[in-house]
């Protein structure tokens, strides 16, 4: 489905992402997760295009990324970032059909999917004429994803989209967030850095460190057999808070 | 919604609307334009020649108090104008010093090189005095430029034009060797009040100055001769005989009958009587030539509603082109960094040139009057609506210009949905911004012949009249909130409702958060 091969990326004298290799397939959901300033969000940015990487290529569904076909391949992919970026002078309806109505796409195939969307991702129509400075954070997110998924793409890209939200409605959008990928049957790449995130939304972890990916794999042939002593020290510094939690509340 | 289709519309309209117009040919045989000088002698003269003209059926535009001779002779060689008084001390000593002229026939020969006239001297020598309080001058005993030497504590103020020329204070302070260090410049018509206020001890008189009698001055003697002779004469196209040979008769018909002590009445009733200098200029002419002149006198609403359309149409087309221009130059600076340091660099320059410089600048490329004064005005206003258009631009959150190319915008597409609305509110603060500099900066504009509330100002400050100064201040700033209000109005119909309201904190955080 997603092929990355040799795919670098240099920022004047830092190595951001080294020669890397990746295969995404079809339907699964992937995480790439890891410490901050490991190459993570790089690797996502230079799948949809926002910075062009030093070498390899990229290729999605066996159509290579150029320069010259980025604005078409961004069309089959949706991209869901932190803060949403949506846009202020919108309203959510104008935020999430923005480019459907630039393709000059049918207004009523348009109507039909947003409504389609708006159920899917539990946002209330009486919010649609809202700016997004009238929503709460959670609303923002599933505006986003709306956005994201309008043209009906093939790939799924979302960095950190839960980042921002605090715990209580971050653990509630987690669990409708893998609830409407089941419904999709997309493929996914989604960044986080929260262990216990990717395990719970993850078919494959692509646990990073330094622009290197370290391992690919569940969670728990990460946990089993870590391929080196950072996978280990990575999971355990997450899974010790937990543990003492339990312990507490036990 | 658009801004550039509002700015377009506007300025069709604006020109559609446009009752004066700016460019008049010097071909054209049966309208003439006269000058003059930014003081009242030379307005009175001006008026005079006006009439003269008129009698002799022919239009007449007279271009009052232009800014300085350089700006009256450069125009009357180009044939902006055709004729204006002048004096012929200052052709020989400073207009054309270089051809070292010593007699008046020389200078009539010179003049002729250069197709141009003049007639013989009206009959007074209006050359410079040096001037102070009588009081004064008895107190300290001074009778003489000389003795000046041993009071070097005394305070000098001279006309702008007096301290710079060569005829002027550099020469006479080196010929009578005075040792005087605080030394100022300033307006002449100024520097009566700072002599009376106590201010200024000294200053430059001309002879014909109404104000000799009337602040009681003393004019020190020029014992060595220092000030050379300045006859007024009406100086002339040559190609005016043929074009209008009556004319140039009745001009003619002034020489010789002026003299020192008429020409200074003739002043008084202008500047101290607060008579018009038309109305002066007429009964002169048909007391002494025997002429009869009718003329229509403009009423004060009539010359309010003459600048108010002239200032109109100076910032209607400055601000519309420079909106036009700034606009895309800002979007250029944004996508383009090299560029954008060489806009921005040049816009800055150019914001630095003092504006009557610039005026200035520009008359030799476009004459004197309407056009090198919109093209100054829109050269101003250019400067804030590019940077705020590059800055408005520059300060979209990451996130958002991120989020509309992901989406797979065309560059054209994120500019026009995502990009300048959200620019918007810091694109008109520039062009208000631009908009209030541009009225103000339009009232010199007086300074070269283009009008507007500049003009009741520049006659104000010549007067003396602080009510004729206000009557073109007032308007000049009311105009400037109006211009404002009328952009705080497109600010409510153009600005996208998301971006209205700011009362709500978590609102700013949407614009600013960078991710």
């Amino acid at each position: 489905m997603l092929t990355l091969s040799r795919v670098s990326k240099r920022y004047n004298d830092t190595m951001a992402l080294a020669p890397t290799d990746l295969q995404v397939s079809s339907g699964e959901t992937t995480v790439l997760i890891g410490p901050s300033g490991c190459g993570k969000s790089t690797l996502l940015r230079l799948i949809v295009g926002l910075s062009q990487p030093n070498s390899g290529t990229i290729t999605l569904e066996g159509a290579a990324l150029t320069p010259n076909n980025l604005l078409q391949m961004r069309q089959r992919m949706g991209y869901v970032i932190q803060e949403g970026g949506l846009f202020p002078h919108l309203t959510v309806r104008d935020n999430v059909i923005v480019m459907a109505r630039y393709l000059q796409c049918d207004a009523d195939w348009i109507a039909h999917r947003f409504a389609e969307l708006a159920q899917l991702v539990h946002l209330p129509l009486e919010l649609m004429g809202r700016f997004p400075a009238e929503l709460s954070g959670g609303q923002r997110q599933r505006v986003s994803l709306m956005r994201a998924l309008m043209l009906d793409p093939q790939l799924l890209l979302l960095d950190e989209p839960l980042g921002a939200l605090d715990p209580m409605i971050r653990y509630e959008l987690q669990r409708e967030l893998k609830s409407i990928f089941a419904q999709l049957g997309k493929t996914v790449i989604m960044v986080t850095h929260d262990i216990a995130e990717a395990a719970f939304f993850g078919h494959t972890l692509v646990l990073m460190r330094d622009g290197h990916i370290v391992q690919t794999g569940s969670l728990k042939m990460l946990a089993r057999k870590p391929a080196e002593p950072f996978v280990e020290k990575f999971i355990t510094a997450q899974r010790e808070p937990m543990e003492q939690l339990a312990k507490v509340l036990g | 919604m658009n801004v550039s289709r509002i700015t377009v519309s506007l300025l069709l309209v604006l020109w559609a609307a446009s009752p004066v117009r700016f460019v008049h040919s010097a071909e054209e045989p049966l309208a003439i334009t006269i000058g003059s000088k930014s003081f009242t002698e030379s307005v009175i003269l001006g008026e005079m020649l006006a009439h003269l003209a008129r009698l002799a059926g022919i239009r007449v535009n007279h271009q009052k108090q232009l800014g300085g001779t350089r700006v009256l002779w450069n125009a009357l060689i180009s044939g902006e104008i055709d004729a204006y008084p002048e004096y012929t001390g200052t052709l020989m000593q400073e207009t054309l010093v270089s051809e070292n002229l010593l007699t008046e026939a020389q200078l009539g020969q010179t003049l002729a090189t250069r197709g141009l006239r003049m007639t013989r001297p009206l009959g007074f020598n209006n050359t410079y005095a040096i001037g102070m309080q009588k009081k004064l001058a008895d107190q300290l005993k001074l009778r003489t430029i000389s003795d000046l030497r041993e009071q070097p504590a005394l305070v000098l103020g001279f006309g702008n034009e007096f301290m710079d020329r060569a005829d002027g204070w550099p020469g006479l302070r080196q010929r009578y060797q005075l040792p005087h260090r605080n030394v100022r410049g300033l307006d002449h018509d100024l520097a009566y009040r700072g002599i009376e206020s106590g201010a200024l001890h000294v200053t430059d008189l001309y002879v014909t100055d109404a104000e000799i009698v009337y602040y009681d001055l003393r004019a020190l003697k020029d014992d060595l001769q220092y000030f050379p002779v300045y006859n007024a004469v009406i100086l002339y196209r040559a190609d005016l005989e043929q074009r209008a040979p009556e004319v140039v008769a009745l001009f003619k018909r002034l020489a010789g009958r002026i003299d020192a002590t008429t020409m200074r009445e003739l002043n008084g009733r202008v500047k101290l009587q607060d008579e018009a200098e038309s109305v002066v200029a007429a009964s002169f002419l048909e007391d002494n030539l025997k002429l009869d002149i009718r003329f229509q006198s403009h009423t004060a609403w009539q010359r309010f509603w003459r600048h108010t359309r002239e200032h109109m149409l100076l910032v209607g087309i400055s601000l519309v082109a420079a909106i036009v221009v700034a606009i895309p130059l800002g979007i250029l600076a944004t996508r383009r960094q090299r560029i954008g340091h060489f806009v921005l660099g040049i816009t800055g320059i150019v914001q630095t040139i003092p504006s009557l410089a610039l005026f200035v600048f520009l008359i030799p490329l476009l004459g004197i009057g309407g056009p090198p004064a919109i093209v100054a005005l829109f050269l101003y206003s250019l400067l804030p609506i590019v940077r705020n258009t590059h800055a408005g631009l520059r300060d979209i959150a990451p996130a958002i210009t991120e989020s509309a190319l992901a989406l797979g915008l065309p560059s054209q597409a994120r500019l026009r949905i995502v990009e300048l609305p959200l620019a918007t509110r810091a694109i008109l603060a520039g062009i208000k911004t631009s908009a209030v500099i541009n009225v103000g900066t339009a009232t010199l504009a007086a300074l070269i012949g283009a009008g507007g509330y500049g003009q009741p100002i520049l006659t104000g400050i010549r007067l003396d009249d602080i009510g004729l100064i206000l009557q073109g201040a007032i308007p000049a700033a009311v105009l400037a909130l109006l211009v404002q209000g009328v952009f705080e109005l497109i600010e409510r119909r153009v600005l996208p409702r998301g971006l209205r309201s700011r009362e709500n904190g978590r609102k700013e955080a949407i614009f600013t958060d960078s991710n």
